[in-house]
């Protein structure tokens, strides 16, 4: 191994496992750039049933301009209703792009929440997990929202009032991989930049790996029967990589007062 | 004490030098809430205007400023980066621009000609040039 590129190794190691060495402690930060993200070491042995740590997804979890393609070919060909729905959807991305003026997206152009699961599949920043003794919780930078996903062995609500993010159960499959189920999800939010729509019937199941102490693998996998012909995977083992846990995040908030000034002068004049 | 054939404490400096470097000159990946249907895609304006307005926000910051056009008139342009995460990793920040700037923008214009655009790149009144693409800047601002 060249020596500069084994001393990045360490550098970056005691970045990752000292939360007072230099950058580990920082104040209103973007999360990783794409070198930072691909110079994180593996740092060693996954620890057992433990998601502890702020993960970030870089580019591909940001999931934006330019790969919606990938997500496409992914998608399961739509039901008959699920072909109805898409049509009234005007997203800013992906094949059925449409000019900045005719956007329909409620997350962009009303401030409505991402909710779930488009939460991992676009701005799937940072995300700090945190164990609780009945709990992990989620703590996404990108709206600066959480997730509680509960651990106590509860079932899944039968027939659950839909919420912009839903009901979410959590298990360990094995040691290193953990298991999130979740139901109850409100129609009112698209599944991705793309404006594939979904209906309150969706289940998603989100798999966590743990790979290493700094890696941690997503996927995702999208069950509609009313919308979608099968189930199809969001994510295929998306790996997130460890930020240096003394990483202050900054705010990443799409309020609707800021949706409103981009329309009156960016939006608005182009039609 | 080194050990033979473990690297001399200036190799491990210069490689965490390097690293540095390196993270700090990294792509930033593309991510908008809308594509280029709206832009006319691969043509360029650049316009020297005065700043009246710089809105850090999301879904993406704008750049407020009156510049004249071929004919003396004066017009008041609005044109937009990424949103303030992705351009704080390319060296912007909420204090960039204030009004009554000076500043020299090449913009990506929207098609219906519209005195708005998508922000290529800024040279601020003090010389720095401010990039939305390419390389990332040598060094960031501190928070």
């Amino acid at each position: 191994m060249p020596r500069s590129v084994f001393g990045c190794a360490i550098s970056l190691a005691v970045l990752l496992t000292c939360p007072s060495a230099g950058r580990a402690q920082t104040w209103n930060a973007p999360g990783l750039n794409a070198l930072e993200f691909k110079a994180v070491p593996p740092g060693g042995p996954a620890p057992q049933r433990d998601l502890t740590g702020i993960w970030d997804g870089g580019g591909a979890g940001v999931g934006g301009a330019g790969q919606e393609a990938e997500r496409e070919a992914a998608r399961a060909p739509f039901t008959p209703l699920g072909e109805q729905m898409v049509k009234g959807n005007k997203p800013g991305n992906g094949p059925r792009m449409v000019p900045v003026a005719e956007i329909n997206d409620p997350l962009s152009t009303l401030g409505d929440p991402s909710g779930f699961p488009r939460l991992l599949t676009f701005e799937l920043r940072a995300v700090q997990i945190v164990h609780t003794p009945n709990q992990v919780l989620m703590l996404y930078m990108f709206e600066k929202r959480w997730r509680v996903i509960w651990t106590d062995g509860r079932p899944l609500p039968k027939d659950p009032d839909p919420r912009w993010y839903g009901y979410s159960v959590g298990r360990w499959e094995d040691d290193y991989t953990f298991v999130v189920e979740t139901v109850g999800l409100d129609d009112r939010t698209w599944l991705d930049n793309s404006g594939n729509p979904h209906s309150t019937a969706l289940r998603v199941e989100e798999r966590y790996r743990r790979v290493s102490q700094n890696t941690l693998e997503l996927t995702v996998v999208l069950d509609d029967p009313t919308v979608y012909t099968k189930p199809w995977m969001a994510r295929n083992r998306l790996p997130l990589k460890a930020v240096p846990p003394g990483t202050d995040l900054m705010e990443m908030i799409p309020s609707a007062s800021e949706a409103q000034a981009y329309q009156q002068f960016i939006s608005n004049p182009t039609k | 004490m080194r050990r033979p054939g473990e690297a001399p404490v200036r190799y491990t400096l210069l490689g965490v030098v390097l690293v540095a470097a390196g993270l700090l000159t990294a792509p930033a990946p593309a991510v908008a809430h809308h594509g280029a249907a709206t832009f006319e895609t691969g043509k360029e304006i650049t316009l020297k205007g005065v700043v009246t307005a710089w809105i850090w926000a999301n879904p993406h910051c704008f750049l407020k400023f009156d510049a004249k056009d071929d004919t003396g008139m004066v017009r008041q342009w609005a044109a937009e980066t990424q949103n303030p995460v992705s351009m704080t990793t390319r060296g912007w920040a909420r204090t960039s621009f204030k009004a009554g700037d000076e500043v020299t923008v090449t913009v990506e214009p929207v098609k219906n000609g519209a005195p708005v655009g998508r922000i290529l790149s800024v040279v601020r009144a003090n010389g720095q040039t401010l990039r939305t693409q390419g390389p990332l800047p040598a060094t960031t601002p501190a928070p």
